[in-house]
């Protein structure tokens, strides 16, 4: 976070998106917006350790025992290539592959062969590369359906409506409300999913995943469609939820938007980790230059 | 150079407040229904009312032209298209809210009429009981059919689901057939009925009084509305239609998909099973010929004709499946064949549904929308000064 000064940072913003309805996000909406778990590990340790992590399809081997760990409260980007492996180890972590090898732990605990639910209950949440929203539900409503973690209602609680269903409902709308106006799209929560515009559907998702009370985000590749100036506004989104207590993995092509926000970087390679490091570091690393960054350093900023 | 984040620059305020008027209800009552929805409560009851009021005096009002008769008794005819509502209702459950595809919903119904009369019927040697209690018990049956159905077979999705769910109808019709104590095509006659003062040896709820069993029916659709309402503003409500629109996404965001897919089945069988006791008591007689596959059909056909996913357009659709045949006795036997032509015709211009609105799925949505437009406002007030500041 130290290398991004706001030099950085394009004056692009101001000029454009002025008119376009720019919220404020005052200190009372972040603070409503923060993470209210408990995490046992202390910011800076240890929170999801990758261990030797390997997925196979048949015979081809999409992800060779990888190795990495993400420490609580940093932003940690994940790079490569086009089939290096990114996604996968997104969906093996998430429990939507099934590894052949390795193990994924969240605070000590191994994420394998627990069902998908239960990852998310655990505390590790994900956002699609392609948007994945309940179109027919508003975007309140899909921002509750993530809320589901909390809440313990069951059928005979909602059919007669006793007083713990009645609190939770109560308490959706409040928090609901908080995260949609903490993405900064809270002025179009009753509006269908499918019926918002691109943009404001990327930050739902967020807003989506954030509502499970994540120990840690996964984004994959949340800024892809965006324009220069919408992508500014999602690294500041990113570095305010990290702010606001989350830890953060981020999927991303966008080198510029993966420099500029991340603490750390793994960059994957053929399904084998090729070099982790701070962004610095990996900008100036040989070989992450030759696999990945050749291309981008000689073509100038994307 | 701001330091705030820029956030939401993607569509405006105006923008999206035509997106809500237009987007958020598709169809020819758009109006209507925007206008529902902001209307107090108090004035909402108060058209509510006499409409009830009406519906539950159909069979006394017997409105001409509308009115089945000659060809059919009218109060009778009420009920059987109140009996299809409540049908339509459970199976909306299953197929409108959570997207699961049965079609051998007349398992459950069947299974319904069968604890009505196993347990009613002078035929059955079972211990008797009141016909009212048979309704709970009815339901109670059904819910552990529902499970033991769901169980097994609710890990499977799409075709494969209704595949498995056709060979269920058909099971449960074949062991009234096999089973002795079912007792086959003789059946079970003097099935039970509701206490009532009778008229000269009459009873009230005697089998060809149909009145009485229409409202009997009316007063349940209303109390299972009421619930059926209760749990789609709640988490339950917004996990099914979450399984319905994307299943994946909805376990990967911490729903137990599964949990919620058995939710449904059970419901829907409890509706399906009550609706099926109530059916063998005003018929007063139960064989297995009643329960094949075309019912599950029609049933489903209830169902999208209505507008799948909406309590009140199923109910229209089931009173229409049972209606037409039962008005235009001329045509009734060519009845699937019109249903059919329905259908298509309804696919290709209207595919939600004759009133297909979108179910509203919080409990305090009206809190929600009040903060939205707070949130708005204050949006478009703070901006001037904002920039000014900057």
């Amino acid at each position: 976070m130290t290398n991004m000064t706001p030099d950085d940072i394009p004056e692009v913003i101001s000029d454009d998106a002025a008119p376009a309805a720019p919220p404020s996000l005052d200190s009372e909406t972040a603070e409503k917006a923060a993470a209210e778990r408990d995490i046992s590990v202390a910011v800076g340790e240890t929170l999801v350790e990758i261990d030797n992590l390997s997925v196979t399809f048949g015979g081809l081997t999409a992800l060779d025992a990888v190795n990495f760990k993400i420490k609580r409260g940093e932003i940690l980007g994940l790079i490569g290539p086009n089939g290096a492996g990114k996604t996968t180890c997104f969906n093996a972590m998430s429990g939507v592959y099934k590894p052949s090898g390795g193990d994924v732990r969240l605070e000590g605990v191994s994420l394998l062969r627990k069902k998908q639910h239960t990852i998310t209950r655990m505390g590790l949440a994900r956002t699609f590369q392609n948007i994945r929203l309940w179109g027919e539900m508003t975007a309140l409503e899909n921002v509750a359906v993530g809320l589901d973690t909390r809440h313990h209602t069951s059928l005979f609680g909602a059919m007669l409506g006793l007083p713990r269903h009645r609190r939770e409902e109560k308490s959706s709308i409040e928090r609901g409300m908080a995260l949609l106006e903490f993405v900064g799209i809270a002025d179009a929560a009753m509006t269908k999913a499918s019926a918002l515009p691109y943009g404001h559907q990327r930050r739902l998702e967020i807003a989506r995943a954030l509502a499970t009370d994540p120990k840690l985000l996964c984004l994959d590749e949340p800024a892809a469609g965006f324009n220069p100036a919408e992508k500014e506004n999602l690294m500041e989104l990113i570095r305010t939820i990290r702010d606001d207590g989350y830890t953060v993995l981020l999927i991303e092509h966008d080198m510029k938007l993966v420099m500029g926000v991340t603490d750390r970087i793994v960059v994957l390679e053929f399904g084998k980790l090729l070099a982790e490091g701070p962004p610095k570091e990996i900008r100036q690393n040989p070989a992450v230059i030759s696999a990945y960054l050749g291309e981008e350093a000689d073509g100038g900023a994307a | 150079m701001s330091t705030e984040p820029v956030l939401g620059s993607e569509g405006t305020q105006k923008h999206l407040d035509e997106l809500a008027q237009q987007t958020n209800k598709p169809g020819r009552f758009s109006g209507l229904n925007s206008w529902w929805e902001q209307q107090p409560r108090a004035k909402q009851w108060a058209i509510l009312l006499p409409i009830a009021l009406l519906v539950f005096f159909l069979p006394v009002i017997n409105p001409p032209i509308i009115t089945t008769e000659p060809g059919n008794d009218w109060p009778l005819a009420c009920f059987d298209m109140a009996r299809f509502a409540l049908v339509a209702l459970g199976l909306n459950v299953v197929v409108g809210q959570a997207g699961l595809l049965d079609l051998g919903y007349v398992g459950f119904f069947a299974v319904g009429s069968y604890v009505a009369a196993l347990w009613t019927s002078p035929d059955s040697s079972y211990v008797h009981i009141p016909y009212l209690w048979t309704l709970p018990l009815a339901m109670l049956v059904t819910v552990a059919f529902g499970i033991c159905l769901g169980i097994p077979t609710l890990r499977l999705r799409g075709d494969y689901l209704a595949i498995v769910t056709l060979g269920f109808g058909e099971i449960i019709r074949l062991l009234a057939t096999i089973i002795p104590v079912m007792r086959g095509q003789q059946g079970f006659k003097e099935v039970g009925h509701p206490p009532g003062p009778s008229d000269h040896g009459v009873p009230l709820f005697a089998n060809n009084h149909g009145t009485p069993w229409y409202m009997l029916t009316v007063v349940i659709i209303v109390i299972v509305m009421i619930l059926l309402g209760n749990i789609e503003r709640s988490r339950v409500g917004r996990a099914w239609i979450a399984i319905r629109e994307d299943e994946d996404a909805a376990e990967i965001m911490g729903v137990p998909t599964f949990k919620f897919k058995i939710w449904a089945f059970g419901t829907g069988a409890a509706i399906g099973g009550l609706s099926g006791a109530l059916f063998a008591g005003q018929v007063g007689f139960v064989n297995n010929q009643k329960f094949d596959v075309v019912t599950s059909v029609l049933f489903l056909c209830a169902v999208i004709l209505g507008g799948s996913g909406n309590k009140l357009g199923v109910i229209i659709g089931g009173a229409l499946v049972s209606y037409i045949p039962l008005r235009f006795t001329s045509i009734a036997e060519y009845k699937y064949l019109i249903f059919g032509v329905a259908l298509v015709l309804l696919m290709i211009f209207r595919s939600q549904g004759l009133i297909g609105a979108r179910a509203h799925l919080l409990a305090y949505a009206r809190q929600a929308r009040a903060r939205t437009k707070e949130i708005a406002s204050r949006r478009r007030t703070a901006e001037p000064t904002k920039e000014a500041a900057s």
